[in-house]
């Protein structure tokens, strides 16, 4: 008995390896993670909000998942190698990818001159970044076909050109890029970059080497948004684009003529495709954005 | 450097001038400068009325639910742990990314008369979802879910728990802490969700337009009577009701950048 009780500590006898298990999994970090620490009215208001967001928008959404493939997975794929359709995707995808590349640009400029710079009217820039968000986007299109449109005195018409979408989508996107980078930069610490001067860097290498740097989260999580606000955006092409087959007809515009004709599996698919895009795009921020949190 | 900053900030001017200044000035100009008034001619269209009716009262109904559920989830992800906590905050995060048509096409697969799963049944039971009133509310309402919820959360966080702490220390019961603490302190925040609600709900269009059924005077919303219009060449009249949704966004925007540096402050 007693060297039985010796050797208990030691490893490899029977208690050992329970008991080693069950200090691993009193670990604080596996407790929150198994417990859940909710009250009973609590528990009760989890419930009805759980149900209530599946009846909205989970169990619609996975039914437009079942209804893409319910045909089988040939009719999915013969819609999305349809060559009007494949045309749509293509200028919905090329257009919203060109859109993020300018805004990744002009969302830094914005951002900057509105941080660094101060002068009369910086409020009316301010306005004209948010105007995108509080615009319905059906008004976006017809503010836009009144400048760029057949009537347009400038003399540039979009109208029935790849160029509408791109143009839509630019203005519909304006305010994301320059709404995440603003407040990143306008907590950047001067000093840094007054120390990179000081000893003798460059205003072009403290921008590329101090600052890019630190917004870099920052600009891929907007240029993220931008994207998929982008890659969905319906509303502004219905007026703008004219919807030509081949040229100027994007994505959701397909889906709304599939919806039309009552193909539903193919309208669902081309509706997969572009939520794939926004989930993806939803998760990529989440990691980005998570990543940048504890700093 | 003083020619660098000022290049920047001419490009920028010009940019958004061009893209945002100008063009909103044009519609500014059609509604009111082309010879008639546009706003007043529209205005009395019976069918007009209604439709904004159709708008405002289907915005009110996404805002009082999107408040309740914001509120609620907003407090059980911040003060709660419980399992799958991490999932569902990513996922009512989705409704705001996902393209409103698709919106619209995943509401009437499920909601849909003929074939929607919960439709169908309802449609038995006398309960038409879609293609009237409550479908319309239902499209509005999933567009707009998170804005309350996302204004909730950061303020929820940096409040803490010291003062529900303190008073449930004094003998407070969770109602009292709750309705004299919590929502109190989170009412700037909801304030402004509700704002961002109410902007996003009016201007709804690709959802509504799959699930309302677009009847003139019943079921047709504003931006879906832009739409009419627009298509029919009653530009003037079109112009018009964009004008107004307009303006009703900028002066939603108006309040909400009010409200937003007191968010910043306490933020310092």
């Amino acid at each position: 008995m007693p060297t039985s009780a010796l050797n208990t500590p030691a490893p490899g006898t029977d208690a050992a390896p329970g008991r080693l298990r069950s200090r691993f999994r009193s670990t604080p970090r596996s407790r929150r993670r198994r417990r859940s620490t909710l009250t009973r009215p609590a528990g009760l208001a989890l419930g009805i909000s759980v149900l209530w967001f599946s009846l909205l928008v989970m169990i619609p959404l996975a039914l437009l998942l079942i209804s893409s493939v319910e045909d089988g997975w040939s009719t999915f794929w013969d819609t999305l190698t349809n060559v009007q359709t494949a045309n749509a995707i293509r200028l919905t995808l090329v257009s919203a990818l060109a859109v993020t590349a300018v805004n990744l640009v002009m969302g830094l400029l914005i951002a900057w001159v509105l941080v660094r710079d101060r002068f009369p009217g910086r409020w009316l820039i301010e306005l004209m970044i948010d105007i995108p968000f509080a615009l319905p986007s059906l008004v976006a299109g017809l503010v836009l076909l009144s400048l760029y449109g057949p009537e347009s005195p400038l003399g540039i018409n979009v109208l029935g050109t790849p160029a509408s979408v791109f143009l839509a989508l630019l203005f519909v996107t304006l305010p994301f890029v320059v709404r995440t980078v603003q407040p990143v930069l306008g907590e950047l610490d001067r000093d840094v970059e007054r120390a990179a001067h000081s000893l003798g860097a460059s205003r072009a290498t403290t921008v590329r080497r101090i600052i890019l740097p630190a917004l870099t989260p920052a600009l891929a999580a907007g240029a993220t948004l931008c994207f998929a606000r982008g890659v969905g955006e319906f509303g502004a092409l219905v007026i703008l684009t004219g919807n030509r087959p081949n040229i100027s007809e994007g994505a959701p515009m397909r889906i709304q003529s599939y919806i039309e004709v009552d193909n539903t599996a193919a309208a669902a698919t081309v509706a997969v495709l572009l939520l794939a895009t926004a989930l993806a795009a939803t998760l990529l921020v989440e990691i980005l954005t998570s990543k940048e949190r504890p700093r | 450097m003083s020619a660098t900053r000022t290049a920047l900030r001419t490009v920028v001017i010009a940019y958004l001038f061009f893209l945002v200044g100008w063009p909103l000035w044009m519609v500014v100009q059609e509604t009111f400068l082309s010879g008639e008034n546009h706003l007043v001619s529209t205005w009395e269209d019976p069918a007009v009325r209604s439709a904004l009716r159709v708008t405002l009262a289907a915005a009110a109904w996404a805002v009082v639910l999107n408040t309740v559920f914001g509120i609620t989830l907003g407090i059980l992800l911040v003060r709660h742990d419980f399992p799958g906590k991490r999932l569902l905050g990513l996922f009512v995060d989705l409704p705001i990314a996902v393209s409103p048509i698709v919106v619209g096409l995943a509401l009437l697969l499920a909601y849909g008369p003929v074939q929607g799963w919960l439709g169908r049944p309802l449609a038995e039971l006398g309960i038409l979802v879609v293609f009237s009133f409550p479908g319309i509310v239902l499209a509005v309402t999933f567009v707009s879910l998170p804005l309350v919820l996302r204004a909730v959360i950061p303020v929820l966080r940096e409040i803490g728990m010291e003062q529900e702490i303190a008073a449930r220390s004094l003998g407070a019961h969770a109602g009292q802490i709750l309705w004299r603490i919590t929502l109190p302190s989170i009412r700037g925040a909801v304030t402004y969700g509700v704002i961002l609600t109410l902007a996003r709900a009016i201007g709804e269009f690709g959802a509504v337009l799959i699930i309302s059924g677009g009847l003139v005077g019943q079921t047709e919303t504003a931006t879906m009577a832009v739409q009419r219009f627009h298509q029919g060449f009653a530009t003037g009249s079109s112009y018009a009701i964009g004008f107004l949704l307009a303006l009703i966004g900028i002066a939603a925007l108006a309040i909400v950048t009010v409200l937003r540096p007191k968010e910043h402050t306490r933020g310092n």
